[in-house]
């Protein structure tokens, strides 16, 4: 089990920007924090971002024939962090 | 498309034509996929429950499904991911079994895991001798990485469906999405018909 | 930020399990100490394996280098440490990552956890403190298992010069009979003897694997660091 250190290439493709220090709030539990410092499940037919607090889902990440489907309904608030 | 010399990546294996559905390879490894951690279960409070649209909840603890009838079963297993696996041998009590004398509407099932995670598929799949609940695989108990102690046992669907630390299947009359159909795979997921995503 | 495709100008072994990748990209626009790149290999038929790996030099050196370890039935490592060849070409996408990256900028004082191949970023940012004359005051930890599982072990022993930068080592299986640096896994002893007290607010960068990462991480916390201040990068297998 990795961070979201490991999805920093594939978000960036997404997004468009580094969103590593995008910060997310929990949907469940509230914590809020850099997307670099989720729990991260790669084997999977998806990748499977987890808030590392009370481990449910923020994010699910499926590529679809070349196609990213993301789904982020984990996640109540996602902010970007200014360029540095 | 660049070509990395000398790259072929995990040794895949050949098979007889027809033998593997559309777009698999096989291989010889077992791999290993999660989309969260590994539960730590008690066997002492381990409980499988058949409920929903049934006259009378049915569950059963660790020993009174290891006193069961028992079966070896050997399957191909194939993986959305495209890997196959070829003649994976399992220990475990057939759905059909637990099934018996339940008289029910419900035409559709999800499944409940520990973990939270879900899966759902006809009623109609889990019968005549298509599904099991295994707890052993190749002789031994079921490792819990790859589902232990129980695991569901579905071979003739894509293997997301065949869910981990299964605790209990919920009979309903309505369908209900599990884990990864709601995230856009397929609602049935045959692989002879390379039904991975939604709309195949 | 678009695949690229890069030549391997030489292949550097470190260690037994450990290979250095030089390589020329035509198309490369630089990067900041502490990024990754995403390598991609396919095979023949069209099958394709990918996997992240941190940048080992800093952004002053003249060629991207990429320190790899060959791990256990690594499908990708152990094409890249055994099959890789100089003159090949490897394609990747980069630099990636904004959060565990660091330059003069950002200042200190500056602590460094290292754990196995987790060194990898960590002296990049050593080798780019050094080449701007950065007068950040940096402590460097890196925990191996043994002496011959060091990487970059000469380089890192002479950045330490007493002065701005101090480079400890701690070996947690085996260590040499005139051993003279720590002998086990990090805890918050070590941490608390290494790093700066909370009140000097030092940010902290800790690389390796996620046992290492989370122990290191947890007992920084524990005494009384500024979760805020602490950047983490987990290393492991990724193949599925």
């Amino acid at each position: 089990m990795l961070d979201g250190n490991a999805i920093a290439g594939t978000l960036e493709h997404i997004f468009g920007n580094d969103m590593t220090r995008a910060t997310a709030t929990c949907a469940g539990c509230d914590a809020t924090g850099p997307l670099a410092e989720t729990a991260v499940y790669l084997r999977a037919p998806g990748v499977v971002v987890r808030c590392r607090h009370c481990e449910a889902v923020l994010a699910v990440v499926v590529e679809r024939r070349s196609r990213y489907c993301v789904d982020f309904r984990g996640v109540s608030a996602l902010r970007t962090s200014p360029s540095p | 498309m660049h070509i990395s010399r000398g790259f072929h990546g995990r040794r895949r294996e050949d098979s007889e034509p027809g033998r593997v559905p559309p777009g698999q390879y096989v291989t010889g490894d077992f791999p290993v996929l999660s989309a969260g951690p590994t539960p730590r279960v008690q066997l002492e409070s381990w409980t499988f429950a058949l409920r929903g649209e049934i006259d009378e909840p049915r569950s059963w603890s660790w020993d009174e499904l290891q006193a069961l009838p028992r079966e070896e079963i050997t399957v191909d297993i194939h993986c959305v991911t495209k890997w196959s696996k070829l003649d994976t041998v399992w220990t475990g009590v057939s759905i059909d079994t637990l099934l018996e004398g339940v008289d029910t509407a419900a035409e559709h099932v999800l499944v409940v895991c520990d973990g939270g995670y879900t899966t759902n598929l006809p009623l109609e799949d889990l019968t005549g001798g298509r599904a099991w609940l295994a707890y052993g695989y190749d002789h031994e108990p079921l490792d819990p990485e790859h589902g232990g102690p129980v695991r569901l046992l579905v071979p003739h669907l894509y293997f997301w469906k065949s869910a981990k630390w299964v605790r209990g299947l919920e009979l309903r009359i309505d369908d209900e999405a599990g884990f990864w159909e709601s995230y856009g795979y397929h609602n049935y997921g045959d692989p002879w018909r390379e039904q991975r995503y939604a709309g195949d | 930020m678009n695949w690229q495709l890069g030549t391997v100008v030489e292949l550097r072994e470190e260690t037994e399990r450990v290979t250095s990748i030089v390589l020329r990209l035509p198309e490369w626009a630089g990067h900041r100490a502490g990024q990754h790149v995403d390598v991609r290999l396919t095979a023949e038929d069209g099958y394709q394996a990918q996997r992240s790996y941190s940048i080992a030099s800093a952004p002053d050196d003249d060629d991207l280098v990429l320190t790899v370890e060959r791990i256990e039935d690594g499908e990708v490592s152990s094409y890249l440490v055994g099959e890789l060849r100089a003159g090949d070409e490897l394609e990747l996408r980069g630099p990636i990552g904004g959060y565990f990256v660091w330059e003069g900028a950002l200042g200190g004082p500056l602590v460094l956890l290292a754990g196995g191949s987790g060194i990898a970023p960590l002296r990049a940012m050593l080798r780019h403190h050094r080449a701007t004359g950065s007068t950040v005051p940096v402590r460097l930890l890196y925990s191996a298992r043994a002496e011959r599982e060091l990487i970059f072990r000469d380089e890192l022993a002479r950045a330490g010069d007493g002065g701005t930068v101090d480079v400890r080592f701690t070996l947690t299986r085996e260590q040499p009979p005139d051993w003279s640096g720590y002998g086990r896994r990090i805890d918050r002893e070590l941490i608390a003897d290494v790093a700066w007290p909370p009140d000097e607010r030092p940010l902290v960068y800790v690389c390796g694997p996620t046992g290492f990462v989370e122990a290191a991480a947890d007992a920084l916390v524990s005494l009384g660091h500024d979760p805020g201040r602490i950047r983490t990068e987990r290393f492991g297998p990724t193949g599925s």
